[in-house]
């Protein structure tokens, strides 16, 4: 009799695949907004003209840019004139330490934040002269000399004592460009920094009520308090979290989540970050299941050989 | 009492108590099996390893998770998927094993209907194996609640609210079901217990059951041939091997089992660790919020079928035509006709009937889980008309069915 059994397993895989198809690709396909990344470039922002001088840059960092007066520079030794929670409460969301943005943001995305703030976050649905808001960070409307050169030789200034791309790690890249308003437990973060151990239950209890008071005025800024992020690799998926960060408002219009601007590099810290955070694991799994996949194979071929062996009695 | 002698082996003294020589024969060497079987007749044994893989991976996942609202979702992402050594294999071995055990369930009850495995002494056969269905989609759906995430929670909300009935507003029900007004810790408590005790032990009874089915009529085979077992296992017994139409269970057709169960095991292994998404909706990595509705909610792909039989209609003809897609299947032997017990590829118009039922359920499974916007709509819709119309048909065109 002729064996019908290659025939048999055809039909059953191409059942099976067309099952898989439709209720994994196809389905998500129709559920969800499907964004490719734009890499990063922010096109629609000016592209950079003039090439900055960091010591100019630095003189205006720390002078009439004023960005002293609000962010902290810890590498250069400048401290926050503010502690987080009070800098929340006074601004909705304590605005960020600067020692590593040169490394974290997108140049072309710093020239233009500096410029325009609610434009180049992608926020102007939010504070626009209809709504009476005005974003947290003023404009910077120029020192009196060319505003492009200015605004240049201060990101010249912030790339300048940045770390190089190399010795920016994913914790760096992570707390500097989403770790103000998201916390992340499974890593001990909070929006105002790790959560340290602590001996006395008071200590801990006094760091808590500054994490509830620092979430309550992020609350009220964002409308919301933004979700912790400790699985976030698994319930969206790097895709997803790289486009949405890109441009939130593509996948959620009228967001709160302002664009982040970060460069291509950072956003893989960030990514590995998060994937330290909710797939700990992935290195061992990886290693692990080939493996698995080497001996389970062994076991096949010892399978087949044992059952020629029972069969040729049979036939 | 029986006479006991001094034992001259262990076998010995362990054959006057328990009688392992003869139940070695019963359960092994002289269960006879027909030889003319496909790939398809080891789904069984296919079946019984992953069971026992979720069995396993289940009791270690027991041992760090906590059934409490505030706890669950935690325990399971973070002290199982990252404390706990290998936590996370058994976690994904558990997930991918529970979904993959239902691809393997439709497998082997689409080839009980092809080859007519439920007819002519096998209806029991055919009842206990849609037992042990009802019981493994009590025991997915009640696992499904167990990490306390965003699906959990809102599966756990529609599939109880089924409960009130539509028109019938039987509210009562569903609170004595959830225990509360809402799912929370009652609900997740009981579910648990659900889980790990009441369901599994059902499980393992109606596999007995399953297994007791099959002594009396015996295996059925793809030809649709009515062997006379004694007569052939005589045959075999006198060293006709190759003439005999039957064979041994162990080991000769386990070798054949074991084949198929490796072949198996590197298409599950290659899920477990490589592409185990397709077990673990997105969503359920989302903590349960009651106050946050997902934009879409569906059940597990191996209930969309059912849930689309639901879902196009108005509440109460839904609730109707849900309730007949849970009961239907299991009236099978009764409803076909025929005394044929062939396969399907001699049976006239049931060929037909058999196709057209299997590529319907996969189209009313993908039109369950995309979001019911045109033409999914219309195409689910339709897709359940026919379902309900093909069981219809069924008394009909089996009773006209020529004798094959």
């Amino acid at each position: 009799m002729k064996n019908k059994e290659p025939l048999i397993l055809a039909v059953v895989v191409f059942f099976t695949l067309a099952t898989y198809y439709l209720v994994e690709p196809f389905a998500h396909s129709q559920m969800h907004k499907h964004f490719e990344s734009e890499g990063f470039a922010y096109k629609d922002l000016p592209a950079i003209t003039k090439t900055g001088d960091a010591t100019r840059g630095k003189e205006l960092v720390m002078g009439a840019g004023a960005c002293t007066g609000c962010h902290a520079i810890t590498s250069q030794g400048l401290q926050a004139p503010m502690d987080a929670v009070t800098s929340a409460s006074a601004y909705g969301v304590n605005p960020p330490d600067l020692s590593n943005a040169g490394a974290v943001y997108d140049a072309r995305f710093l020239n233009a934040l500096i410029k325009n703030p609610a434009h180049a976050l992608m926020v102007e649905h939010k504070f626009n002269p209809a709504s009476g808001k005005t974003h947290p960070m003023p404009q910077f409307y120029g020192a009196g000399g060319d505003l492009d050169q200015e605004v240049a030789d201060m990101v010249a200034y912030l790339e300048s004592i940045a770390p190089k791309a190399d010795k920016l790690t994913p914790t760096m890249a992570f707390e500097t460009a989403c770790g103000r308003c998201h916390a992340v437990h499974y890593e001990k973060w909070t929006q105002i920094g790790e959560k340290p151990a602590f001996k006395k239950k008071q200590d801990e209890l006094a760091f808590e009520t500054n994490v509830l008071n620092y979430q309550d005025s992020l609350a009220k800024y964002m409308g919301t308090l933004p979700p912790d992020l400790s699985i976030y690799i698994r319930s969206r998926g790097e895709h997803y979290i790289k486009t949405f960060v890109e441009n939130p408002q593509q996948y959620l219009k009228g967001t709160a989540m302002p664009r982040v601007g970060v460069n291509a590099e950072a956003a893989d810290k960030v990514i590995e970050y998060l994937e330290d955070s909710g797939d700990a694991k992935r290195h061992e799994r990886e290693s692990v299941g080939k493996n698995v996949m080497v001996y389970i194979v062994i076991f096949a071929i010892f399978a087949l050989l044992w059952k020629r062996e029972i069969w040729r009695d049979l036939h | 009492m029986a006479h006991f002698t001094k034992a001259t082996s262990i076998k010995d003294w362990l054959n006057q108590r328990l009688a392992i020589e003869k139940v070695e024969k019963v359960m092994a060497s002289e269960y006879w099996i027909p030889k003319n079987i496909n790939f398809l007749w080891a789904m069984g044994m296919v079946l019984v390893i992953t069971f026992t893989m979720l069995l396993v991976s289940g009791i270690f996942l027991l041992m760090y998770y906590q059934p409490n609202v505030n706890l669950a979702f935690d325990s399971v992402n973070y002290t199982i998927m990252r404390e706990v050594d290998f936590g996370w294999l058994w976690r994904h071995v558990h997930g991918v094993a529970a979904s993959v055990v239902f691809l393997i369930i439709y497998i082997h009850m689409f080839t009980a209907i092809y080859y007519g495995s439920y007819k002519k002494g096998r209806e029991m056969i055919w009842i206990s194996g849609m037992l042990l269905f009802v019981a493994f989609s009590a025991e997915a759906f009640s696992g499904y609640m167990l990490p306390w995430g965003q699906m959990s929670y809102w599966a756990g909300m529609v599939i109880t609210n089924l409960f009130s009935g539509g028109s019938l507003h039987a509210d009562g029900l569903v609170e004595w079901i959830r225990g509360d007004y809402v799912p929370a810790q009652a609900f997740l408590n009981r579910f648990f217990m659900l889980h790990v005790l009441l369901v599994p032990l059902a499980i393992i009874g109606l596999i007995g059951l399953h297994f007791g089915a099959l002594r009396i009529p015996h295996v059925n085979n793809q030809d649709g041939e009515e062997i006379d077992f004694d007569e052939e296992s005589k045959k075999y017994l006198a060293g006709d091997k190759a003439g005999s139409k039957v064979i041994r269970f162990a080991n000769d057709f386990m070798s054949k089992d074991m084949l198929v169960v490796a072949i198996y095991l590197v298409f599950f292994f290659y899920l477990v660790f490589f592409h185990y998404d397709f077990a673990m909706d997105p969503v359920n990595f989302d903590p349960a919020n009651g106050l946050k509705t997902p934009t879409h909610i569906y059940p597990e792909w191996y209930f969309l079928w059912s849930y689309e039989i639901l879902r196009p209609f108005s509440t109460n003809i839904g609730l109707m035509a849900f309730a007949f897609a849970q009961v239907i299947f299991m009236l099978l032997p009764f409803l076909d006709r025929s005394p044929n017990t062939v396969p399907a590829s001699r049976r006239g118009l049931f060929k037909y009937w058999f196709w057209a039922m299997l590529i319907d359920m996969i189209v009313l499974t993908a039109m369950g889980k995309v979001p019911p916007i045109e033409p999914f709509g219309t195409i689910g819709f339709y897709a359940a008309l026919t379902f309900i119309g093909l069981w219809i048909a069924l008394p009909i065109i089996t009773m006209f069915e020529k004798k094959a």
